[in-house]
C-alpha cells in the first residue's frame, strides 16, 4: 500500500506527476503562526490569510476541484481528486481553510444549484476567496434537524429571513452560508427550503455572528442571528419545499458518502491532524514509564493499542473494498459507516493515549511537560465534537439500521 | 510489492462466489441443514457423523477441491482472494463438509515444494484431507506425536473433520529436535480415531492415535512450514466466520422486521436496531481485513502474517459478537434447539478459538507493531 501510484490509470498517472512536480516547487513552507488542529478552529486573520493563500495557490495549480466540470471552475477530470489529496498529504501541506465549502457547499451547489449560481459561486469557493459556513442546526433543532424554525417570508422576488442558527463553524470568516430554513410552517419536511446566503455582506444589517466557546477553550464556531435579512429568490437551491432533499445531499457529503471526493490537503508537522493514529499512541507508550518498565510493555495497553491498529487498518481497507462491487452487499453499506467509524475510532484512540500517558494526560497545551504538547487531551475533547456533529453516532446508527438493514424507522 | 486496487478479485472470482452462494442456497438451505445435523439432542452423548457425503462429491465435480492446487499438480491455482470468496459462502451456509479443512491442508502442502505434488494431486482429484498438528493444548508443537523411520506414534488433538477426511497431513517430532510433515491415510494401519463430543453440530473433531502408522515424509522443516502456512489457515477460517456472521446478521434482521412487540417491529426499537448495526460494523471490519489478508497472500508477502493475524483477531471477535446478538435479539425462540441460530452460534464459538484466539493473535501483532519483531 506504500505505492498507490502503481494502481493509477494513464490519466491519473500523468496528473499525479503534475501534482508531485508542482508540490515540490511550490510547498508553502512553514506557517508564520501556530495552526490549530483543523480548519474548524481557525481563530485569527493571520492564520486564515496564510491558509487561504495556500488554497488559492493549490487551486490555481489544478489541485482543488479537479473532478468538477470546467464550466464551473473545475478541472474536468475523472477520479483525480483522490490523487491530488494523496500527493498533498504525502507532501505534508497545510490543510485547506474552506473545509465546509469544499466538503459540503460545493457538491450541494453542483447537484442542486442553477447554472448561474454554479458558475458564479464555485470558482471563488475552490480558490478560497469565499469562505463558506453551514446554517443547519438551531437551539431547538439538533438531531431532529427537520424541525428548524428559521423562517423566510416571501415578499415579491425576495425573502425576508428571521431566526437563529448555532454551531456555525467559520461563520466569522464566511462570505457565504448554506442555509436550511422554513418557508411553510404547516408542513414539517415539505415546508423546508434551501438557500445560499451572502452573510458577510449583511453583517450588521440583518446578520449577527457571535462566537461560542468550546469545552476545549478554543473558539471557531458561532451562533448566527437573522433579523429581517432580505435575500433574492435566485439564491434558492432546487425547488421551493425541496430543502430537506437538498440537505440530505449536503449530509451525505458531510459524512463522506457522496459521489465526489472532497479536496483535502494536510500532513504539515505543525498541525496535529496526523498524530492521533494508533502508531502515535504506540510511540507514546514507548516513551512513557509504567511501573518498572514502559507503558509499551503493559499487556493490557498492548492489547488495546493493537485493537486500535486493527480498526484503523479496516477503515483504510473499507475505502478499497467499497470500490469492488463483488465484495459488497449494499452500495451504501460501507460509505454510510464512514463518519461513525472514523469519529469513534479517533475518540477511542485519543482516550487510549490518555490512559497510556497516565497522570501526564492532564497536562494541557500551555504546559511544557505535556506529552505531544497537550494535543491528546485536546484531541479527546474535540473528538466529541465529531461524534456529535453532522448527525450524532446515535443518529448514524439509526440511518444505518434503516437505510442499509431495512429496519423500521425509529420515529 | 503492493496490492492491486480490487484485491485481484477478478470476474472469475466473482463468478465462483456467486455460483457457491447459489449452490449452497439450493443444495443446503438452513432448514435442510437443521434436519441433517440437528436430528438428535443428547447433550451428554458423542454425536454420530452427521453430514451428507453426496454434497462433497458435488463440490468435487464443481472443481472446488482443485481451486487452490497448483497447475503442475492438476489444479486451477486460483488466487487466495477467490478461494476466500468461496469459503465465505461455505461459512454462510455453515457447510458440514470438509471443504475448509481440505483447502487449509492444500495451503500447507503448497509450501512443501515438489515433495507434495502427489498429495496435491490426490486433493485435486477429490480426496478430502485435514491437518493433524495440534497438541493437547491446541498448539502446534511439543506433544506426544513422534515419527521415526517413516512410522508415526502417539496422538494429536483437535483434528477437524477427522471423520470426514481420508488423508491426514501430520506434524510430528523427529529425533534430534527436528520436525517433519507426513502424509498418511485415515485408514492406514495403526490409526485410531476417537471422536470428540463437541458442541458444534456442523463439524466433527477427533483425537487421533497412531501406532507404528506408515506415513510419507514430505520435504522441509515441519514446524517452520506450519508457521509459514498459518496466514493461509487463519485467513480462510476468518472468511468462514465472516460468512457465518453475515448469515447471523441477515437472519436476525429479518426476525427484527417481522416480530412485533408493543405493536412495533423489534427493529423499531433503538436498543435492538443499534445492536444489529454494531454487528454489521463488526462484520464489515472483519470482511475488509479478510480480503486484504487474502490479497497479501497473493501479492504482498512481507505483510501476510500481520494482515492475516489482524483478520483472524477481528473475525474471532466478530464471530462471538454476532453469535451472542443473534440469540439475544431472537428472544426466547433464539434459545431453543429448533431455532436455526443455534447452529451458527455453535459453529462460530468453535471457529473463533481454533488455531489461536483473538487475544493470542493480538499479542503477536503487538510484537510486530510495537516491538517491531520481524513478522
Amino acid at each position: 500500500m506504500t505505492h498507490p501510484e502503481r494502481r493509477d490509470s494513464a490519466e491519473q498517472a500523468e496528473y499525479r506527476a503534475h501534482c508531485r512536480d508542482w508540490l515540490a516547487a511550490h510547498h508553502p513552507g512553514e506557517p508564520p503562526v501556530r495552526l490549530p488542529t483543523s480548519a474548524l478552529e481557525i481563530m485569527t486573520d493571520q492564520q486564515m490569510d496564510y491558509l487561504r493563500a495556500w488554497q488559492g495557490a493549490a487551486y490555481a495549480a489544478g489541485l482543488v476541484g479537479c473532478d468538477y466540470p470546467e464550466a464551473f471552475g473545475g478541472g474536468g477530470r475523472s477520479d483525480c481528486q483522490r490523487i491530488a489529496n494523496e500527493e498533498m498529504l504525502a507532501a505534508r501541506t497545510p490543510y485547506f481553510p474552506n473545509i465546509i465549502g469544499l466538503g459540503m457547499a460545493a457538491p450541494t451547489v453542483l447537484h442542486h444549484g442553477s447554472e448561474e449560481l454554479k458558475a458564479r459561486l464555485l470558482p471563488r469557493l475552490f480558490s478560497g476567496e469565499d469562505i463558506w459556513c453551514q446554517g443547519f442546526s438551531e437551539p431547538g433543532a439538533g438531531s431532529d434537524l427537520a424541525s428548524v424554525q428559521t423562517f423566510a417570508e416571501r415578499r415579491g422576488d425576495k425573502w425576508v429571513i428571521n431566526g437563529h442558527k448555532v454551531w456555525t463553524s467559520l461563520a466569522h470568516f464566511a462570505e457565504w452560508m448554506i442555509l436550511l430554513l422554513r418557508t411553510d410552517k404547516g408542513h414539517k419536511y415539505e415546508g423546508l427550503s434551501y438557500f445560499v446566503v451572502p452573510i458577510a455582506a449583511a453583517l450588521g444589517r440583518g446578520v449577527t455572528v457571535r462566537p461560542l466557546i468550546k469545552m476545549t477553550g478554543e473558539t471557531g464556531f458561532n451562533e448566527v442571528l437573522f433579523e429581517d435579512l432580505e435575500v433574492d429568490d435566485s439564491y434558492r437551491l432546487d425547488e421551493l419545499g425541496k430543502g430537506w432533499q437538498v440537505a440530505m445531499t449536503t449530509l451525505l457529503f458531510e459524512r463522506g458518502a457522496g459521489d465526489l471526493v472532497t479536496p483535502r490537503s494536510g500532513g504539515l508537522k505543525s498541525s496535529s491532524a496526523h498524530t492521533t493514529s494508533a502508531r502515535a499512541v504506540m510511540d507514546l507508550a514507548q516513551r512513557t514509564a509504567r511501573g518498572k518498565g514502559l507503558a509499551s510493555e503493559d499487556p493490557l495497553l498492548r492489547d488495546r493499542m493493537v485493537r486500535q491498529a486493527i480498526r484503523e487498518e479496516a477503515l483504510k481497507e473499507h475505502q478499497r473494498r467499497a470500490r469492488v462491487p463483488a465484495l459488497i452487499d449494499h452500495p451504501m453499506r460501507l460509505p454510510l459507516q464512514n463518519k461513525l467509524l472514523a469519529s469513534e475510532l479517533a475518540q477511542d484512540t485519543a482516550a487510549l493515549a490518555l490512559d497510556v500517558a497516565g497522570p501526564a494526560a492532564g497536562l494541557y497545551l500551555g504546559d511544557e511537560h505535556a506529552p505531544a504538547g497537550g494535543q491528546w487531551p485536546l484531541a479527546y475533547m474535540n473528538s466529541y465534537g465529531i461524534t456529535i456533529a453532522a448527525g450524532t453516532s446515535e443518529v448514524q446508527r439509526n440511518i444505518l439500521g434503516e437505510r442499509v438493514l431495512g429496519l423500521a424507522k425509529s420515529k | 510489492m503492493t496490492q492491486p486496487r480490487n484485491y485481484g478479485f477478478e470476474e472469475e472470482a466473482g463468478m465462483l462466489k456467486d455460483a457457491a452462494r447459489r449452490f449452497f442456497g439450493e443444495r443446503l438451505p438452513v432448514d435442510r441443514l437443521h434436519g441433517l445435523v440437528a436430528t438428535d439432542y443428547d447433550p451428554e452423548g458423542v454425536a454420530p457423523l452427521r453430514w451428507d457425503p453426496a454434497i462433497w462429491d458435488e463440490m468435487v465435480d464443481l472443481g472446488w477441491t482443485s481451486l487452490a492446487v497448483p497447475e503442475d499438480a492438476g489444479g486451477l491455482a486460483m488466487p487466495w482472494v477467490a478461494v476466500a470468496g468461496l469459503v465465505e459462502e461455505a461459512g454462510r451456509a455453515a457447510l458440514p463438509a470438509p471443504l475448509l479443512t481440505t483447502l487449509q491442508t492444500t495451503a500447507l502442502l503448497r509450501h512443501l515444494g515438489p515433495s507434495a505434488t502427489s498429495a496435491l494431486e490426490e486433493i485435486a482429484g477429490g480426496v478430502a484431507a485435514t491437518v493433524v498438528c495440534l497438541n493437547a493444548g491446541g498448539c502446534p508443537g511439543p506433544g506426544s506425536l513422534r515419527a521415526s523411520d517413516g512410522r508415526l506414534d502417539g496422538e494429536a488433538w483437535f483434528v477437524q473433520d477427522a471423520g470426514k477426511c481420508s488423508r491426514f497431513l501430520v506434524l510430528a517430532a523427529e529425533e534430534d529436535g527436528a520436525w517433519g510433515l507426513y502424509w498418511t491415510s485415515a485408514d492406514a494401519a495403526g490409526v485410531t480415531i476417537h471422536s470428540d463430543a463437541i458442541v458444534d453440530l456442523t463439524r466433527d473433531q477427533a483425537r487421533v492415535q497412531f501406532s507404528a502408522t506408515p506415513a510419507e515424509r514430505l520435504a522441509g522443516d515441519g514446524l517452520q512450514l506450519w508457521r509459514a502456512a498459518e496466514p493461509e489457515l487463519w485467513t480462510l477460517l476468518s472468511a468462514d466466520m465472516v460468512g457465518a456472521a453475515e448469515w447471523q446478521l441477515q437472519t436476525t434482521v429479518e426476525y427484527a422486521q417481522q416480530r412485533k412487540q408493543f405493536d412495533r417491529p423489534l427493529g423499531f426499537f433503538q436498543a435492538v436496531k443499534h445492536q444489529l448495526v454494531d454487528v454489521m460494523v463488526a462484520i464489515d471490519e472483519s470482511k475488509s481485513l479478510v480480503y486484504s489478508a487474502a490479497c497479501a497472500l497473493d501479492h504482498e508477502p512481507e505483510r501476510r502474517r500481520e494482515l492475516a493475524l489482524m483478520a483472524k483477531a477481528s473475525a474471532s471477535e466478530t464471530a462471538g459478537f454476532a453469535s451472542g446478538r443473534s440469540v439475544q435479539c431472537h428472544g426466547g425462540i433464539g434459545f431453543t434447539w429448533e431455532c436455526y441460530v443455534q447452529l451458527y452460534f455453535k459453529r462460530q464459538e468453535h471457529s473463533r478459538r481454533l488455531f489461536g484466539d483473538a487475544a493470542t493473535h493480538r499479542a503477536e501483532i503487538a510484537r510486530i507493531l510495537i516491538d517491531r519483531d520481524a513478522a
